[in-house]
């Protein structure tokens, strides 16, 4: 007996219904992941889309094309290996947090209006006279 | 009109080989397409899956861009009607094109195979005086620029970048497939009528270009091409005569289409 499916490439196959000795993939039995970067226009920035798996950088070129430039406009895609992509560990992730008590490293600690305002007045009064 | 040519200003006897060598390019296409995407959902991994069978239906547009000329300039069927009701004789694509999808190897080099001698085809094609023909080549050319790309990464990943397994077994589909791809090249009546019209070169000289950007593709894979002269051409399909793979294929094409053939989709 085969299995027979509603599908007839299925059917095809000619699979043995008694054995279903299908063993699933060991964990990590697959290829490398890539990174891939789309860019919609021309100078534009290329954005982070999401990841692949590929044997090689030059097949997963090939089928990011596919995965990720079908739909939208597409000027050009990178691929980057995954584990050539430099990142700080999760744990680390309080390297990112700041004291908030440095206004005078933000651009809003600083109050350039009032300035600005008095100078233009200036350069008017200049102007007129 | 009075030089006696009828309303799509084509002269009978060109128009006589125009629909022949039209419909050959689009049979092709219909059936690699459809046999193409007979891997979807059963691809060797996900994004392979999606990538060929993508192709699979660039190349449907390609069969209908072409049907459509043949429906809009000569009168012939509508699109639908021309690929779902025709019986396996009216067909007149290739052997190389029927054949079932095999393992992927196969499928693969067959890929390689046709999408290189439809590259070269379709360039031929870009200045021809044919206009309709001309503007669909130019349409194309990109989708078949990137079909071309995958199937020579894939080739060469499995020949000269591959294990021993793979090499064999890219080598044995070539083996297989080579001479059924000399078939997209048979010899018609038409072939001459079109050169002297300046609306295509040939099937020898397409034949000719496409044996030499093959030995070069073949040899960076690391795979051995066979020789032309020793191999038998799959000839036949090209008049009519077909392998027992199509009409099998063309009734499960049709299955969904003929329960109601005047179906809005």
């Amino acid at each position: 007996m085969i299995i027979k499916s509603l599908d007839p490439r299925v059917t095809r196959l000619e699979i043995p219904a008694e054995d279903q000795s299908f063993e699933p993939l060991a964990p990590m039995d697959q290829h490398e992941t890539y990174e891939v970067f789309h860019q919609e226009k021309r100078g534009g920035q290329p954005v982070h889309v999401g990841s692949l798996h590929a044997p090689n950088t030059e097949l997963a070129l090939v089928m990011a094309k596919e995965q990720y430039g079908r739909r939208s406009r597409t000027v050009a895609i990178w691929v980057v290996p995954t584990s050539e992509i430099m990142t700080i560990s999760v744990e680390d992730a309080d390297i990112f947090e700041t004291t908030p008590e440095k206004d005078y490293r933000e651009a809003k600690g600083y109050r350039v209006g009032t300035k600005l305002k008095a100078w233009k007045k200036q350069q008017e009064g200049a102007t007129n006279g | 009109m009075d030089n006696g040519r009828p309303a799509n200003g084509v002269a009978p006897k060109v128009a006589s080989a125009l629909k022949t060598f039209l419909y050959r390019i689009a049979d092709d296409e219909l059936i690699i397409a459809h046999r193409n995407s007979e891997w979807t959902g059963l691809g060797p991994i996900l994004e392979e899956d999606i990538a060929f069978s993508s192709i699979a239906q660039d190349k449907l547009g390609h069969s209908l861009a072409i049907y459509s000329i043949l429906h809009e300039v000569f009168g012939e069927e509508d699109p639908d009607t021309i690929a779902f009701t025709r019986s396996e004789k009216d067909f007149t694509c290739c052997h190389l094109v029927e054949l079932p999808i095999g393992d992927y190897a196969f499928s693969l080099v067959r890929h390689l195979l046709f999408d290189l001698a439809e590259q070269l085809r379709f360039e031929m094609l870009e200045n021809s005086l044919f206009e309709p023909l001309a503007k669909v080549a130019r349409k194309v050319k990109g989708e078949i620029k990137y079909h071309l790309f995958h199937a020579v990464t894939w080739v060469t990943q499995l020949g000269a970048k591959g294990n021993e397994e793979s090499k064999a077994r890219t080598q044995t589909a070539l083996n297989e497939a080579f001479p059924l791809a000399l078939g997209i090249f048979e010899p018609g009546d038409h072939d001459d009528i079109l050169k002297g019209e300046g609306i295509f070169e040939g099937e020898e000289t397409l034949k000719e270009r496409w044996l030499t950007a093959l030995t070069s593709i073949v040899e960076e894979a690391d795979l051995t091409l066979p020789d032309v002269q020793s191999v038998e051409p799959a000839y036949g399909g090209r008049k009519g005569y077909h392998t027992e793979h199509l009409q099998p294929l063309l009734d499960e094409m049709a299955e969904v289409f003929r329960i109601d053939p005047g179906a809005e989709w």
